[in-house]
Protein backbone atom coordinates (compact mmCIF):
# COMPACT_ATOMS: atom_id res chain seq x y z
CA UNK A 1 0.00 0.00 0.00
CA UNK A 2 2.73 2.27 0.85
CA UNK A 3 4.51 1.34 -2.16
CA UNK A 4 1.43 2.26 -3.90
CA UNK A 5 1.04 5.75 -2.49
CA UNK A 6 4.97 6.32 -2.81
CA UNK A 7 4.45 5.47 -6.92
CA UNK A 8 1.56 7.90 -6.96
CA UNK A 9 2.97 10.65 -5.44
CA UNK A 10 6.52 10.86 -7.39
CA UNK A 11 4.98 10.60 -10.26
CA UNK A 12 2.55 13.01 -10.82
CA UNK A 13 5.31 15.48 -9.32
CA UNK A 14 7.62 14.57 -11.65
CA UNK A 15 5.30 15.01 -14.63
CA UNK A 16 3.94 17.96 -13.69
CA UNK A 17 8.36 18.94 -12.96
CA UNK A 18 8.85 17.42 -16.51
CA UNK A 19 6.17 19.54 -17.97
CA UNK A 20 7.25 22.68 -15.82
CA UNK A 21 10.54 22.14 -17.84
CA UNK A 22 9.53 22.48 -21.09
CA UNK A 23 6.40 25.06 -20.72
CA UNK A 24 7.55 28.06 -18.16
CA UNK A 25 8.99 31.22 -19.89
CA UNK A 26 11.67 31.85 -17.44
CA UNK A 27 14.80 29.03 -18.34
CA UNK A 28 15.98 29.66 -14.42
CA UNK A 29 12.86 28.59 -12.51
CA UNK A 30 12.81 25.76 -15.88
CA UNK A 31 16.26 24.77 -14.22
CA UNK A 32 14.77 24.47 -10.83
CA UNK A 33 11.72 22.44 -11.89
CA UNK A 34 14.18 20.32 -13.80
CA UNK A 35 15.86 19.54 -10.78
CA UNK A 36 12.53 18.99 -8.61
CA UNK A 37 12.19 16.30 -11.53
CA UNK A 38 15.22 14.69 -10.96
CA UNK A 39 15.05 14.13 -7.18
CA UNK A 40 11.94 12.19 -8.07
CA UNK A 41 13.16 9.98 -10.14
CA UNK A 42 15.46 8.80 -7.62
CA UNK A 43 12.50 8.13 -5.56
CA UNK A 44 11.15 6.17 -8.31
CA UNK A 45 13.90 4.35 -8.04
CA UNK A 46 14.38 3.45 -4.67
CA UNK A 47 10.61 2.04 -4.93
CA UNK A 48 12.10 -0.11 -7.94
CA UNK A 49 14.72 -0.97 -4.66
CA UNK A 50 17.73 0.02 -6.43
CA UNK A 51 18.77 1.90 -3.90
CA UNK A 52 22.68 2.75 -4.09
CA UNK A 53 21.37 4.11 -7.95
CA UNK A 54 18.77 6.46 -5.88
CA UNK A 55 21.99 7.74 -4.57
CA UNK A 56 23.80 8.27 -7.38
CA UNK A 57 21.19 10.11 -9.11
CA UNK A 58 21.51 12.28 -6.33
CA UNK A 59 24.82 12.86 -6.25
CA UNK A 60 25.55 13.18 -10.33
CA UNK A 61 22.18 15.03 -11.26
CA UNK A 62 20.67 17.29 -8.37
CA UNK A 63 24.58 17.36 -6.98
CA UNK A 64 26.61 17.95 -10.38
CA UNK A 65 24.38 17.97 -13.91
CA UNK A 66 22.26 21.17 -11.94
CA UNK A 67 24.76 23.42 -10.95
CA UNK A 68 26.13 23.11 -14.75
CA UNK A 69 23.43 23.85 -16.31
CA UNK A 70 22.21 26.98 -13.63
CA UNK A 71 26.20 28.10 -14.25
CA UNK A 72 25.44 28.09 -17.75
CA UNK A 73 22.27 30.13 -17.44
CA UNK A 74 24.27 32.31 -15.67
CA UNK A 75 26.65 32.68 -17.84
CA UNK A 76 24.99 33.10 -21.14
CA UNK A 77 22.35 36.04 -20.01
CA UNK A 78 19.19 34.73 -22.05
CA UNK A 79 17.17 34.58 -18.93
CA UNK A 80 15.20 37.38 -19.87
CA UNK A 81 14.41 36.40 -23.36
CA UNK A 82 12.94 33.37 -21.57
CA UNK A 83 12.34 30.37 -23.85
CA UNK A 84 9.58 31.04 -26.38
CA UNK A 85 8.72 27.97 -28.82
CA UNK A 86 9.93 28.00 -32.55
CA UNK A 87 7.49 27.37 -35.63
CA UNK A 88 8.09 23.58 -35.06
CA UNK A 89 5.58 23.40 -31.97
CA UNK A 90 2.60 21.93 -33.37
CA UNK A 91 4.51 19.28 -35.26
CA UNK A 92 6.60 18.53 -32.18
CA UNK A 93 3.36 18.34 -30.31
CA UNK A 94 1.75 15.61 -32.68
CA UNK A 95 4.90 13.63 -33.12
CA UNK A 96 5.38 13.88 -29.31
CA UNK A 97 1.59 12.55 -28.85
CA UNK A 98 1.95 9.65 -31.76
CA UNK A 99 5.62 8.41 -29.74
CA UNK A 100 3.93 8.23 -26.33
CA UNK A 101 0.62 6.44 -27.78
CA UNK A 102 3.10 3.85 -29.53
CA UNK A 103 4.83 3.11 -26.99
CA UNK A 104 1.82 2.86 -24.46
CA UNK A 105 0.05 0.94 -26.78
CA UNK A 106 3.59 -1.23 -27.44
CA UNK A 107 3.74 -1.64 -23.79
CA UNK A 108 0.21 -2.33 -22.82
CA UNK A 109 0.18 -5.52 -25.59
CA UNK A 110 2.80 -7.10 -24.30
CA UNK A 111 2.76 -10.63 -22.24
CA UNK A 112 5.79 -9.39 -20.12
CA UNK A 113 7.08 -12.24 -18.37
CA UNK A 114 7.44 -11.14 -14.91
CA UNK A 115 9.16 -12.48 -12.37
CA UNK A 116 7.74 -13.10 -8.90
CA UNK A 117 11.69 -13.37 -7.19
CA UNK A 118 12.12 -10.59 -4.13
CA UNK A 119 14.51 -8.55 -5.73
CA UNK A 120 18.12 -8.05 -4.06
CA UNK A 121 18.60 -5.69 -1.18
CA UNK A 122 21.18 -4.01 -1.00
CA UNK A 123 22.11 -3.51 -4.46
CA UNK A 124 25.31 -2.23 -3.59
CA UNK A 125 27.72 -5.25 -2.99
CA UNK A 126 26.11 -7.29 -6.11
CA UNK A 127 27.28 -3.87 -8.53
CA UNK A 128 30.15 -3.79 -7.35
CA UNK A 129 30.51 -7.45 -7.98
CA UNK A 130 28.97 -7.33 -11.43
CA UNK A 131 31.01 -4.09 -12.23
CA UNK A 132 34.50 -4.86 -11.29
CA UNK A 133 34.17 -8.82 -10.91
CA UNK A 134 35.07 -11.79 -12.74
CA UNK A 135 33.09 -11.69 -16.37
CA UNK A 136 31.83 -9.13 -15.32
CA UNK A 137 31.14 -5.56 -17.10
CA UNK A 138 35.54 -4.64 -16.42
CA UNK A 139 35.87 -3.64 -20.15
CA UNK A 140 33.33 -0.91 -19.95
CA UNK A 141 34.08 0.81 -16.31
CA UNK A 142 38.07 1.05 -17.94
CA UNK A 143 36.67 2.78 -21.02
CA UNK A 144 34.18 4.87 -19.04
CA UNK A 145 37.34 7.16 -17.17
CA UNK A 146 38.59 7.71 -20.90
CA UNK A 147 35.49 9.45 -21.82
CA UNK A 148 35.29 11.09 -18.83
CA UNK A 149 39.23 12.43 -19.55
CA UNK A 150 38.05 13.58 -23.16
CA UNK A 151 34.83 15.69 -22.26
CA UNK A 152 36.96 16.90 -19.68
CA UNK A 153 39.63 18.34 -21.42
CA UNK A 154 37.17 19.05 -24.64
CA UNK A 155 34.82 21.23 -22.10
CA UNK A 156 38.18 23.01 -20.93
CA UNK A 157 39.58 23.72 -24.36
CA UNK A 158 35.98 25.00 -25.22
CA UNK A 159 35.69 27.52 -22.98
CA UNK A 160 39.10 28.67 -22.14
CA UNK A 161 39.91 32.06 -23.08
CA UNK A 162 42.15 32.61 -26.27
CA UNK B 1 -4.49 -1.98 -8.69
CA UNK B 2 -1.03 -3.26 -7.84
CA UNK B 3 2.08 -1.14 -8.81
CA UNK B 4 3.66 -3.42 -11.72
CA UNK B 5 6.00 -3.07 -14.72
CA UNK B 6 3.60 -1.00 -17.20
CA UNK B 7 3.20 2.04 -14.54
CA UNK B 8 6.63 2.39 -14.53
CA UNK B 9 6.83 1.93 -18.42
CA UNK B 10 4.09 4.02 -18.87
CA UNK B 11 5.63 6.83 -16.53
CA UNK B 12 8.70 6.17 -18.50
CA UNK B 13 7.49 6.65 -22.03
CA UNK B 14 5.32 9.79 -20.56
CA UNK B 15 8.62 11.71 -19.31
CA UNK B 16 10.16 10.66 -22.92
CA UNK B 17 7.33 11.97 -24.46
CA UNK B 18 7.60 15.39 -22.68
CA UNK B 19 11.41 15.76 -23.21
CA UNK B 20 10.90 15.11 -26.53
CA UNK B 21 8.60 17.76 -27.22
CA UNK B 22 10.84 19.84 -25.40
CA UNK B 23 14.01 19.19 -27.62
CA UNK B 24 12.07 19.36 -30.58
CA UNK B 25 9.92 22.64 -30.27
CA UNK B 26 12.01 24.99 -27.92
CA UNK B 27 14.75 27.95 -29.13
CA UNK B 28 16.69 28.21 -26.38
CA UNK B 29 19.93 25.77 -26.44
CA UNK B 30 20.10 25.01 -22.80
CA UNK B 31 16.36 24.24 -22.37
CA UNK B 32 17.25 22.05 -25.20
CA UNK B 33 19.54 20.32 -23.27
CA UNK B 34 17.63 19.96 -20.39
CA UNK B 35 15.00 18.10 -22.27
CA UNK B 36 17.66 15.65 -23.44
CA UNK B 37 18.40 15.51 -20.02
CA UNK B 38 14.58 14.31 -19.46
CA UNK B 39 14.60 11.94 -22.11
CA UNK B 40 17.92 10.20 -20.37
CA UNK B 41 16.13 9.93 -17.20
CA UNK B 42 13.37 8.48 -18.88
CA UNK B 43 15.11 5.96 -20.35
CA UNK B 44 16.86 5.24 -17.10
CA UNK B 45 13.81 4.84 -15.20
CA UNK B 46 12.91 2.18 -17.81
CA UNK B 47 16.20 -0.02 -17.46
CA UNK B 48 15.48 0.02 -14.01
CA UNK B 49 12.29 -0.99 -13.92
CA UNK B 50 13.03 -3.80 -16.57
CA UNK B 51 15.85 -4.87 -14.28
CA UNK B 52 13.45 -4.94 -11.48
CA UNK B 53 10.65 -6.99 -12.64
CA UNK B 54 12.18 -9.16 -15.29
CA UNK B 55 15.49 -10.35 -13.91
CA UNK B 56 15.54 -9.10 -10.56
CA UNK B 57 18.80 -11.05 -9.46
CA UNK B 58 20.99 -10.38 -12.11
CA UNK B 59 21.04 -6.21 -12.11
CA UNK B 60 22.18 -5.79 -15.60
CA UNK B 61 19.67 -2.93 -15.78
CA UNK B 62 21.15 -1.18 -13.37
CA UNK B 63 24.63 -1.82 -14.66
CA UNK B 64 23.57 0.35 -17.86
CA UNK B 65 22.37 2.99 -15.87
CA UNK B 66 25.42 3.83 -14.44
CA UNK B 67 27.07 4.00 -17.88
CA UNK B 68 23.97 6.15 -19.10
CA UNK B 69 24.76 8.18 -16.08
CA UNK B 70 28.52 8.23 -17.49
CA UNK B 71 28.05 9.32 -20.92
CA UNK B 72 25.17 11.97 -19.34
CA UNK B 73 27.50 13.52 -17.56
CA UNK B 74 30.04 14.03 -20.14
CA UNK B 75 27.29 15.17 -22.46
CA UNK B 76 26.48 17.65 -20.26
CA UNK B 77 29.96 18.98 -19.63
CA UNK B 78 30.58 19.32 -23.55
CA UNK B 79 27.28 20.61 -24.65
CA UNK B 80 27.04 23.33 -22.30
CA UNK B 81 30.89 24.27 -23.11
CA UNK B 82 29.78 24.35 -26.52
CA UNK B 83 27.15 26.55 -25.65
CA UNK B 84 28.96 29.01 -23.33
CA UNK B 85 31.24 29.20 -26.51
CA UNK B 86 28.89 29.90 -28.76
CA UNK B 87 27.25 32.36 -26.96
CA UNK B 88 31.25 33.99 -26.18
CA UNK B 89 31.19 34.70 -30.50
CA UNK B 90 27.26 35.25 -31.79
CA UNK B 91 25.94 36.58 -28.46
CA UNK B 92 22.92 34.41 -28.78
CA UNK B 93 21.91 31.02 -27.92
CA UNK B 94 18.58 30.89 -30.08
CA UNK B 95 19.38 27.75 -31.86
CA UNK B 96 17.11 28.97 -34.59
CA UNK B 97 19.89 31.74 -35.29
CA UNK B 98 22.75 29.74 -35.10
CA UNK B 99 22.52 28.21 -38.61
CA UNK B 100 26.15 28.66 -39.71
CA UNK B 101 26.34 24.96 -41.15
CA UNK B 102 23.12 25.36 -42.64
CA UNK B 103 23.01 24.56 -46.72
Amino acid sequence: MGLEIAFWALAVVGIIAALAVVLLGDVFRAALSLVLCFLTVAGIYITLSADFLAAVQVLIYVGAISVLIILAIMLTREVQRGSPANRLQIPAFIVALLFLGGVAFAVLNTPWQVSEVTPLEPTTPALAGLLFGEGGFILPVEIAPLLLLAAILGAIVLVREK
Amino acid sequence: MAIGLEHYLILSAVLFSIGLYGALAKRNAIVILMSIELMLNAVNIAMVAFSRYIVPLLLTGQVFVIFIMVVAAAEAAVGLAIIISIYRYRETIDATKIDLMKW
